[in-house]
């Protein structure tokens, strides 16, 4: 079992050639739906934050929810889109903010940790690391 | 073409006003970028318009690679400059490009002027007119940064344009700065925001850009990151960043100093790529978008100037112009000064190239007794000496005294009014780049259509001619300059940064706009830019330029390059020939 991990974030850059190959997984451009996102630590100076999905084991978000929309998946959860009532708590409840929000879609994206992104970061700042399975 | 990139947001600065336009015809014409942006210009800006007055447009377009492809990073800006008086273009990397084209418009036009200084934050589909009179006149523009940061929404996906004193104060070369480190730099536009009372733009953007052929888009997308990633320019422009060019430059004399009395220094500069990455070299950046990372952060330490013990450490960036500039053209010998004057023309708001050819040529009039402490206040410009250059930049940003208010005009003024014309180093108003590798060099700085070094970068024509030990008659320059121009034309309409101009030939351009459902030949692109090219050159027409009456330097003409010396003739031959084709005869 591979989770994504933010391995070495004082090399990242900012490029956001992360974010922009998460988006591509949704057959668009841009960055309305990357489960992944970067901002700097207070001025750029200070390097960045990278936000991704820590793959909980008893993840807050799928307890959060109203609707059992969020289920546990082999990494990480998948959010049952369908059922999805879009009403945020699954944010709210997630410590680290890795929980992102499509505003268009009115939907949460979630990491499924399929390591695209870190296929695309230059500088080896993400990485698909081994978890123990269950 | 996706239905978003043709949106124009018009922000009517008077009324308090904005409304989107929706000009798919323009956008399907000319692109995007440069393209779309002069015809705007042309539009909006009445001919013999005041650069300072309300009815001086800006422009800001990017064009449809912009956050989609790599290193489609630039933000272009259109507006009549204030410092030459005709056609102002400036290109600025950070995450401009990205916030403007996922907020969902191709061109953001700011006009009029408002009655009390505001800035502008573009949120969703609004438009914010925020009170500014707070931020007004502050001594530093990273603080503004610091403000707008904590005050905004949209971390992670926004851009923070700000301007400093400078800007406010109209000093003709005043600059924008882009998230602390990137720059609006060259003619002037931080003094026509600072004319219109807006002090700050913050866009923040994260939408979607629908792509026509998804599959065929992410194969071109992997296939130019892996070349990108690949190539030299990751190599050479990662690890030292543009400082790597000084080195080479000195040893090949080609490096102007001391307002151009050299053109090398003995020894490599203390202020070399190498050195400062050893010694100083505290971040890297990159642009949205771009892997190259090739913006280069100092971290200076030093002692705090009263408390024992007690040290602080800034950053500061460094690129070659501003190395050049106020390093090399003010005889700096040591790192911490020019970094120190790095850190005051971006705290103020100033264009760094600018300001070094002003100190310079302040230095060398000082040295001939043309001023005296008289003008200057008091201060005794002299080579190398940090602090004294320091509080001329200060002193040029506040626009307090008769002296410093001609400086803020740039040496076309200075020498004008003080005299010194033979050393003041501008070419049609805008004062000279780091390269003085020949007449190619010179062709670029007289004829470019934004003045710039990397406009038809003659300075890569003279060194091929120098390896080669060959020559080329003034027409033929001309001509391969002027194809090489119009070429960049192109990527300035998409917008890709020039550094990607090797990875972007007119085939790969035609692949790339092809996935997003533009069908367009490499004749068409071909066509495009030239026909950019002409329309630009006819803006500068309009507005009084004439490219076969600039005047060139005495300095630029008799300072040996590493070919040797310009001869005039050739180079007015060559912009004779530039003319014609310009104007539409060849």
């Amino acid at each position: 079992m591979r989770r994504l991990s933010v391995v070495d974030v004082a090399r990242c850059v900012d490029c956001l050639l992360c974010a922009q190959a998460c988006a591509r997984r949704f057959g668009e451009g841009g960055l309305a739906r990357s489960a992944i996102a970067v901002r700097s630590a207070g001025g750029v100076e200070r390097g960045f934050v990278v936000v991704v999905c820590r793959a909980c084991e008893d993840p807050p978000c799928l307890h959060a929810c109203p609707v059992g929309a969020i289920e546990k998946a082999s990494v990480g959860v998948k959010v049952l889109l369908d059922r999805c009532i879009g009403c945020r708590a699954c944010v709210a409840a997630c410590a680290i903010g890795a929980v992102q929000w499509d505003e268009a879609g009115g939907k949460p994206v979630i990491c499924v940790h399929c390591g695209l992104c870190a296929a695309f970061c230059p500088y080896g700042v993400l990485a698909l690391e081994e978890v123990g399975g269950g | 073409m996706d239905r978003l990139l043709p949106r124009v947001l018009r922000v009517d600065l008077t009324r308090k006003r904005f409304w989107v336009e929706e000009r798919p015809e323009l956008f399907r014409e000319r692109l995007g970028g440069t393209g779309v942006g002069i015809e705007l210009l042309g539009e909006l800006c009445p001919p013999g318009a005041d650069p300072l007055g309300p009815e001086n447009p800006v422009v800001l377009a990017v064009g449809p690679l912009s956050a989609l492809y790599p290193l489609a990073s630039k933000t272009v800006a259109l507006f009549k400059s204030p410092h030459t008086g005709n056609l102002g273009e400036s290109h600025c990397g950070g995450r401009t490009a990205f916030a403007l084209r996922l907020a969902g418009y191709g061109a953001l036009v700011i006009e009029g002027r408002s009655d009390l200084p505001v800035y502008l934050a573009v949120h969703g589909e609004g438009v914010f007119f925020r009170d500014a009179r707070t931020l007004w006149g502050m001594s530093s523009s990273v603080t503004v940064g610091r403000i707008l940061r904590e005050r905004e929404e949209g971390s992670g996906y926004r851009t923070i344009l700000r301007i400093g004193r400078a800007g406010e104060r109209g000093v003709t070369y005043a600059a924008v700065v882009a998230e602390t480190y990137r720059h609006f730099g060259r003619l002037g536009l931080g003094a026509v925001l600072g004319s219109k009372n807006l002090k700050a733009i913050v866009i923040s953007g994260k939408g979607a850009v629908p792509v026509a052929q998804m599959g065929r888009y992410q194969r071109l997308y992997r296939e130019l990151h892996e070349r990108a990633v690949r190539s030299d320019l990751m190599q050479k422009y990662h690890d030292l960043g543009t400082a790597q060019n000084v080195a080479p430059l000195n040893a090949m004399g080609a490096l102007p100093v001391r307002n151009l009395q050299a053109t090398s220094y003995p020894d490599e500069p203390a202020f070399s790529g190498e050195r400062l990455a050893q010694g100083y070299l505290g971040r890297r950046l990159a642009c949205a978008g771009c892997p190259v990372a090739c913006i280069h952060l100092a971290a200076l330490r030093e002692p705090h100037p009263k408390e024992p013990y007690f040290y602080t450490t800034t950053f500061v960036p460094y690129d070659h112009e501003p190395l050049y500039a106020l390093g090399a053209m003010l005889g700096m010998e040591d790192v911490p000064g020019v970094l120190h004057l790095i850190e005051a023309v971006g705290e103020v708001g100033l264009d760094a190239m600018t300001t070094g050819v002003v100190l310079a040529w302040a230095t060398e009039a000082f040295e001939k007794g043309l001023i005296s402490e008289r003008e200057t206040g008091g201060l005794r410009p002299r080579w190398g000496d940090a602090p004294t250059y320091r509080e001329m930049i200060r002193r040029i940003g506040d626009r307090g005294t008769e002296f410093y208010r001609v400086l803020g005009e740039g040496v076309r003024e200075a020498a004008a009014r003080y005299g010194g014309e033979e050393f003041a180093l501008h070419f049609g108003g805008n004062e000279m780049p780091g390269y003085h590798t020949g007449p190619g060099a010179l062709l670029t700085y007289l004829s470019g259509a934004r003045h710039s070094h990397l406009d038809s970068a003659g300075y890569a024509l003279d060194q091929e001619l120098l390896r080669t030990g060959g020559t080329l008659p003034p027409e033929e320059a001309a001509r391969r300059l002027l194809a090489e121009e119009a070429r960049r034309q192109v990527l300035s309409s998409l917008v890709v940064c020039f550094f990607a101009r090797g990875l972007y030939d007119l085939p790969t351009v035609s692949s790339c706009l092809s996935a997003l459902g533009e069908g367009w030949d490499e004749e068409g692109l071909r066509r495009l830019g030239e026909g950019v090219l002409r329309r630009k050159y006819a803006f500068k027409v309009r507005e009084g330029f004439d490219l076969r009456r600039v005047p060139i330097p005495h300095r630029a003409l008799e300072a040996p390059a590493p070919g040797g010396a310009a001869d005039e003739g050739y180079l007015r031959a060559a912009l004779a020939e530039m003319g014609r084709w310009l104007e539409g005869g060849a």
